[in-house]
């Protein structure tokens, strides 16, 4: 017999009244109260948008207790949080925060005036500078490499020169015996295998600093796919994030991608050498780092890029990144107390950027930098005395 | 038709308006109906809000490209063009294929556990459908990058490929990353919501109706298919619709496994890009105007097409329960 156990009905509610009878798609008689509700829902929610003010974020804080607030980049947020705390130890009456939101949100930030200070991987434009409430100084704080990582069984010490890689992320090398992959590599044997390229899929400065180097080696490069934080990537998958790159990079064989230098040391990525302008092949350690940035002279702007930098020893794919900073203080105690971190992070600070795989800054670099904290005011008066 | 006097009433009126009679003024019912509206209007205005929100805020990329903005496939910040096309198509297609690989296996486990499995393996069964729903998107994402993409570029891929070759759907290079994994995550991801929903459904169907059936010398399968499933289809379609929504808002499981390419291509395996992806990508590092402008308006288009997408499926639900309510 095919009869249920009938206990396993017990729990069931008794027999409900045909509801599908009484159901309609929308009861339009409602129509005019849902958009009396949307109205006024819309003025209301359009009304406090226009009341927006800047948060207060230290009404709480004990008195002589100076906090600061910032905002920005992604790519120097290991080292700035490590300055952070390390400053705090010494001075305990200054705390920074520091909310690593992204270079365009630290951008928007600073010029809103919702932060003392932003922090950006690429320099800010003229039109960003132009929203501003008064001048942004422009710091250069470290320095960071990208790293061209890949993924070949068995395979390191491939080499590459910047043309090549340009060929290869513009989809007109395909394959990686590719005779001019070959004549970089005499002593590799390199697999008849397809190329994926692996780009990052979300806006960042490494992308910016990647194609801005392909740019300044390709004119191809430049006039067809151009420089920028999200591009249109003429072959290849996206991957968000560093980890989503290092992620994509291990489980595809025959993959290229670039990637900051901690994560591709730390997932121990092959890590090909790139030639520089002076004809050698460089990897991105920390010497390498700083010889592209010792050759360069920094402008007003104190920005630069240094992407196929001059320079024997030089590795050609690097950049500065920068805090934002008003050079005109409006509140005097906040602007010293940040006028003497970034002091502190310029001499003291550097010596932690190694160990977690950033450059620190050259002499020259140093100099001119120091001349604009200088230069850092509240009320007309320099912030900085003394030495 | 019913008319509009007794259409409104509510179910309690009769005894309640009884009571009224008697109390002229019940206050604590008046601040609770004001109360409990407040919440309700609340939903309205938050979503009145939003919608208004990103309108003002995609001001500048609706004036610069229009109705065009719909149509076009480039999508390049670097010369300030911008499209949605291709996030509309990969969202609309990514979340339509889950859909469709999700809904037969999940009405397959919500069957089973409502009307076949045995009442000791019910609950440990049910618990496990529900466990999948507590895990976060981005592990989803991370197991996708190691074990899912592998598997699906060393077998399920060429195995489609060899089965239906001939098909457009199935041809072109297979990188394991594409819309077709990014699809498969997302019906991993909607399961547990579809099935958690069916089994309620099919639970509230009264014992009687599969009894009736039953008696009538159906099989169980029998009894399911005319006792069940027609009572219980608006149930059902209501349950693919909660999944449906998930599906098109999901974000970082997709982006991690769907390759980020805004084009279009018949290929499944090709990669691909979803509305909500190109949002989470770019937006924190946007800084030009007109950019931020086309990031508010592809927000703006997700909720036209989130909206357009439950109209639909809420209209089919109605023809059915109206279908349902004639036989």
């Amino acid at each position: 017999m095919n009869v249920p156990n009938s206990s396993r009905f017990r729990g069931s509610p008794e027999p409900r009244g045909d509801r599908s009878v009484n159901d309609r798609f929308f009861d339009f008689r409602l129509l005019p109260l849902f958009a009396l509700v949307f109205g006024v829902g819309a003025l209301f929610l359009s009304g406090c948008d226009a009341g927006k003010g800047r948060p207060k974020m230290d009404d709480a804080a004990p008195v002589g207790v100076i906090s600061l607030n910032g905002a920005g980049a992604t790519f120097p947020f290991p080292l700035y949080s490590k300055w952070m705390s390390e400053y705090n130890k010494i001075h305990p009456n200054v705390r920074i925060n520091y909310q690593s939101i992204g270079s365009g949100g630290g951008i928007r930030q600073v010029t809103a005036g919702t932060v003392d200070f932003g922090a950006s991987d690429a320099p800010m434009d003229a039109e960003s500078q132009a929203k501003a409430s008064g001048t942004i100084d422009q710091i250069p704080t470290t320095l960071g490499a990208v790293a061209v990582s890949y993924s070949l069984a068995g395979m390191t010490g491939l080499r590459l020169d910047g043309e090549t890689l340009a060929e290869i992320f513009q989809g007109k090398i395909l394959r990686w015996n590719d005779p001019k992959i070959a004549a970089h590599n005499p002593g590799l044997k390199l697999p008849d295998q397809g190329i994926t390229v692996i780009y990052r899929s979300d806006g960042s400065g490494t992308t910016s600093v990647f194609t801005d180097f392909l740019a300044a080696v390709s004119p191809s490069w430049k006039s067809e796919v151009g420089v920028g934080k999200s591009i249109r990537w003429p072959v290849g998958l996206g991957a968000k994030g560093n980890e989503g790159v290092t992620g994509q990079l291990k489980v595809t064989p025959g993959a290229i991608g670039y990637i900051e230098i901690a994560y591709a040391l730390q997932n121990k990525l092959s890590i090909a050498a790139i030639k520089n302008k002076a004809g050698e092949f460089m990897l991105p350690d920390v010497a390498a780092v700083t010889a592209a940035a010792s050759e360069v002279t920094l402008p007003e702007s104190l920005t630069a890029s240094i992407v196929n930098a001059d320079g024997p020893g030089a590795y050609p794919i690097a950049s500065f990144t920068y805090l934002l900073v008003y050079r005109e203080a409006k509140d005097r105690r906040k602007g010293e107390a940040l006028a003497r971190f970034l002091w502190w992070a310029l001499h003291d600070g550097q010596k932690f950027a190694s160990d977690l795989h950033y450059a620190p800054l050259p002499a020259a670099v140093t100099a001119k930098v120091e001349s604009r904290l200088r230069g850092l005011t509240a009320g007309g008066q320099a912030l900085l005395t003394g030495p | 038709m019913t008319t509009l006097s007794t259409d409104l009433r509510s179910p309690g009126d009769g005894p309640l308006s009884a009571r009224r009679a008697a109390s002229p003024v019940n206050w604590g019912d008046r601040v609770f109906k004001v109360l409990t509206a407040g919440f309700a209007a609340l939903i309205v205005v938050t979503i009145a809000g939003m919608a208004l929100q990103m309108l003002v805020s995609s001001k500048l990329s609706l004036r610069e490209f229009g109705w065009g903005f719909l149509i076009s496939t480039d999508w390049n910040p670097v010369v300030g063009s911008f499209g949605a096309l291709p996030f509309i198509y990969g969202t609309v297609v990514s979340s339509l294929l889950a859909l469709a690989i999700s809904v037969p296996i999940s009405l397959g486990v919500a069957m089973y556990l409502s009307e076949m499995a045995r009442p000791g393996l019910r609950a440990p069964l049910a618990f496990s459908v529900e466990l999948l729903a507590a895990v976060p998107s981005v592990v989803y994402g991370l197991w996708g990058i190691f074990a899912l993409a592998p598997l699906m570029r060393e077998h399920v891929e060429p195995t489609l490929r060899a089965l239906f070759g001939f098909l457009p759907f199935f041809q072109g290079p297979n990188q394991g990353f594409g819309l077709l994994t990014g699809s498969v995550v997302l019906a991993i991801m909607i399961t547990p919501t579809i099935t958690s929903v069916s089994r309620e459904v099919l639970r509230a169907i009264p014992r009687t109706y599969r009894e009736a059936a039953l008696a009538l010398g159906a099989t169980r399968w029998e009894s399911i298919r005319t006792g069940v499933l027609p009572v219980a289809r608006p149930g059902l379609v209501g349950a693919a619709i909660l999944g449906l929504g998930r599906a098109l808002g999901e974000t970082m499981a997709v982006t991690m496994l769907i390759g980020n390419r805004p084009e279009i291509s018949a290929s499944l395996f090709a990669p691909s890009y979803t509305m909500a992806s190109v949002i989470a990508n770019e937006f924190t590092e946007a800084t030009e105007d007109l950019y931020l402008a086309a990031l508010a308006e592809i927000g703006l288009l997700l909720f036209v097409v989130t909206i357009l997408l439950n109209l639909v499926a809420r209209f089919l639900v109605w023809r059915v329960a109206a279908a349902g309510g004639r036989t």
